[in-house]
C-alpha cells in the first residue's frame, strides 16, 4: 500500500503595496465596569510581525485587553493604538485590515460557510466575484475545510466552527489578526493543528498575531513573547525560554500548576475566606 | 430616574442608528436585493394574517354599523363608515400592530441573538457598518411595504363589510350602494392620510425593532426580553402617535 503524503498547503497572500504587518501599542490602559476595574495600568508593545500571547487566569481581563485591542471597547483611562491610530475609528479600519477569530467563533448563522467568508470582500468591494471566489475557495483549502462551504455554521463541530473563524479571518488579508483563546473547548489533536496554523501564518505571510489563551503549550511553543495578566495586572512580559525560569510563584503556579490531592486549593481558598 | 435615563437613551440610540443607516445609503452595495429580501420575507409572513383580519375587522364594522344605523335609516352611509374607517384608522393600525408582532418582534430576535453571540462584534472589527447591512435594508423595505399591506387590508375589509351587508337580514344593502357609498363620500386624501400614517408607523415600528435587538447585553435570556420589549414599546408607540398624526391632519 502506498502511503500519500500530503504536501504542505502553501499560505499565499495576493500582493498588496500596503500590506504589512502593524504594530500595536497599549500605554496605561485601564478598565472598569462600574466599581469592578477590570485593567489597571496596562503598558505593553507588540512588534509588528510578532505572535503575541496573552496569558493568565479566568478573569484576569484578558479577553476585555484583546477587545480593547480590537476597538471594541473604549479604555476608561489610557489608549490603544495600531500603527499610532485609535483602532476604534473606522478610517483606521479603513487603512488596517484587522481581524478578530472569536472564542465562539462569532461566524453568521443565517449564512453558509463560503458567504460568512466571502461577506467581508464583498461588502468591501474590494476584488472581483471572480477573485472573491478563488479566494474563499483558498482559505477553506488552507484549513481543509472545502467540503464545509455549503454548510451552515449549525451543522459544524465546535472545532470546524474554529477554522471557519480563522479562514474567515484569512480572506480578509489581515495585517493585525488577534485570536480569542484559539484552542477552548478542542481536543488535543486540533490545539495542535490551530496552533500550527498560527504560526504557519508567521512563517509563510508577514502579520502580527495576539493570541489570548490558557494554553501553556500553545503559548510557550508558538509565541515570541508572552504576557502574563494576573488580576487586571500585567504581572510579565517576556520571551518563553525567560518565563518558564522566571523566579515569580504567580507565574510558576499558573505555567506548572500542581495537583495536591492532601492539600487541595479549594480548601485554602475556603481557609482564606473565612 | 433609572428608567427615564434609559428611555431617553433608547430614543438616542434610535435617531443615531436611522441617521447613520441612511448616511450609509450611497455606499450600501446590493441594497436593492436585500430590501427586496426583507420585504418579501415581511410581506409574506404578514399577509396572510392582514387578510384574515382586516375582513373580519370590515365585517365587525358593517355589522356595528348597520345594528346602530338602522335606528336613524341611515343604513346606506355604512359603505362610508366602513371605508373612512378603514382607510383612515384601522388599516394603517392594524397593518402596524401586525408588523410588530410578526415582523418587528423576529427582527428584535435575529439582532438580539446576532449580538448577544458577537456576530455584530464581527462586523465591527470587519468595518461593515451594522447599520449598512442589517438596519438600511430592512427599514427600506418596510417602507416599500407598509403602502401595499395597507391598502390591501383597505380593499379586504371594504369587501368583508359589502358580504355583512349584502347578507345579513336586518342590514340588507345592496352590496352596490355600499361601494356607491364609499366613492361618493370617501376623499383620496382619506386613502393618502392613512398610507402617511402606514408608512410612519412601519418606520417606527422597524427602528424600535432593530434598535432594541442591536441594544442587547447579556445572555440568551437577554434575547427573549429584548423581543418583549420591542413589540411593547412599538404598540405604545403606533397608539401614541396616531393621535398626534390624525390631529396633525385633521
Amino acid at each position: 500500500m502506498n502511503a500519500s503524503i500530503k504536501a504542505p498547503k502553501p499560505i499565499v497572500r495576493v500582493p498588496r503595496d500596503d500590506l504589512s504587518p502593524v504594530r500595536v501599542e497599549v500605554a496605561s490602559l485601564s478598565k472598569s465596569f462600574g466599581p469592578q476595574t477590570v485593567l489597571a495600568d496596562i503598558s505593553l508593545s507588540v512588534a509588528p510581525g510578532e505572535i503575541f500571547t496573552i496569558m493568565g487566569p479566568s478573569g484576569s481581563g484578558k479577553s476585555v485587553l484583546l477587545r480593547h485591542i480590537a476597538g471594541l471597547e473604549t479604555p476608561t483611562r489610557g489608549t490603544v493604538t495600531i500603527n499610532g491610530q485609535d483602532p476604534q475609528l473606522p478610517a483606521t479600519r479603513d487603512r488596517f485590515a484587522l481581524a478578530l477569530v472569536f472564542q465562539a467563533g462569532a461566524l453568521f448563522n443565517s449564512l453558509t460557510v463560503y458567504e460568512n467568508l466571502a461577506l467581508y470582500p464583498l461588502e468591501r468591494r474590494i476584488h472581483s466575484k471572480a477573485d472573491i471566489h478563488q479566494r474563499v475557495m483558498r482559505a477553506l483549502h488552507i484549513l481543509s475545510i472545502e467540503g464545509a462551504a455549503h454548510k451552515l455554521p449549525a451543522e459544524l463541530s465546535g472545532g470546524m466552527k474554529k477554522r471557519v473563524a480563522i479562514a474567515r479571518a484569512l480572506v480578509m488579508e489581515p495585517q493585525l489578526i488577534l485570536f480569542d483563546e484559539p484552542t477552548s473547548e478542542l481536543d488535543p489533536i486540533m490545539s495542535a493543528t490551530i496552533a500550527e496554523i498560527i504560526a504557519t501564518l508567521k512563517e509563510q505571510i508577514a502579520i502580527t498575531t495576539i493570541v489570548v489563551s490558557h494554553d501553556r503549550d500553545l503559548a510557550l511553543t508558538i509565541s515570541d513573547r508572552v504576557a502574563i495578566l494576573h488580576q487586571g495586572r500585567l504581572r510579565a512580559v517576556e520571551k518563553p525560554a525567560a518565563l518558564r525560569q522566571s523566579p515569580d510563584p504567580v507565574i510558576q503556579d499558573f505555567l506548572n500548576p500542581k495537583i495536591d490531592i492532601r492539600h487541595p486549593r479549594f480548601k485554602q481558598l475556603e481557609a482564606s475566606h473565612e | 430616574m433609572n428608567r427615564l435615563t434609559e428611555t431617553l437613551e433608547g430614543l438616542g440610540s434610535a435617531v443615531i442608528l436611522a441617521v447613520r443607516a441612511f448616511a450609509s445609503l450611497p455606499k450600501a452595495p446590493r441594497i436593492l436585493k436585500r430590501t427586496a429580501e426583507h420585504g418579501y420575507y415581511g410581506g409574506y409572513t404578514t399577509l396572510p394574517i392582514v387578510a384574515i383580519l382586516s375582513f373580519f375587522i370590515g365585517s365587525v364594522l358593517a355589522l356595528q354599523a348597520g345594528i346602530t344605523m338602522k335606528h336613524f335609516g341611515a343604513k346606506q352611509l355604512i359603505g362610508i363608515l366602513v371605508g373612512a374607517s378603514m382607510a383612515r384608522e384601522l388599516g394603517p393600525v392594524m397593518v402596524a400592530i401586525l408588523l410588530a408582532g410578526r415582523v418587528g418582534s423576529a427582527v428584535t430576535a435575529e439582532l438580539a441573538s446576532m449580538k448577544v453571540y458577537q456576530e455584530i462584534d464581527a462586523l465591527v472589527t470587519m468595518n461593515i457598518p451594522p447599520e449598512r447591512l442589517l438596519v438600511l435594508p430592512r427599514l427600506l423595505a418596510v417602507l416599500l411595504l407598509m403602502p401595499v399591506l395597507t391598502i390591501i387590508a383597505n380593499l379586504i375589509g371594504w369587501f368583508g363589510g359589502a358580504i355583512v351587508c349584502a347578507h345579513v337580514d336586518f342590514i340588507g344593502v345592496d352590496p352596490t350602494a355600499y361601494f356607491q357609498s364609499i366613492q361618493r363620500y370617501l376623499a383620496v386624501q382619506d386613502i393618502l392620510d392613512g398610507l402617511i400614517k402606514a408608512e410612519v408607523f412601519g418606520f417606527v415600528v422597524m427602528l424600535i425593532a432593530c434598535t432594541t435587538g442591536l441594544r442587547t447585553r447579556g445572555g440568551p435570556r437577554e434575547i427573549g426580553f429584548a423581543v418583549t420589549k420591542s413589540v411593547v414599546v412599538s404598540l405604545i408607540s403606533i397608539l401614541v402617535l396616531d393621535y398626534f398624526i390624525t390631529k396633525a391632519l385633521a
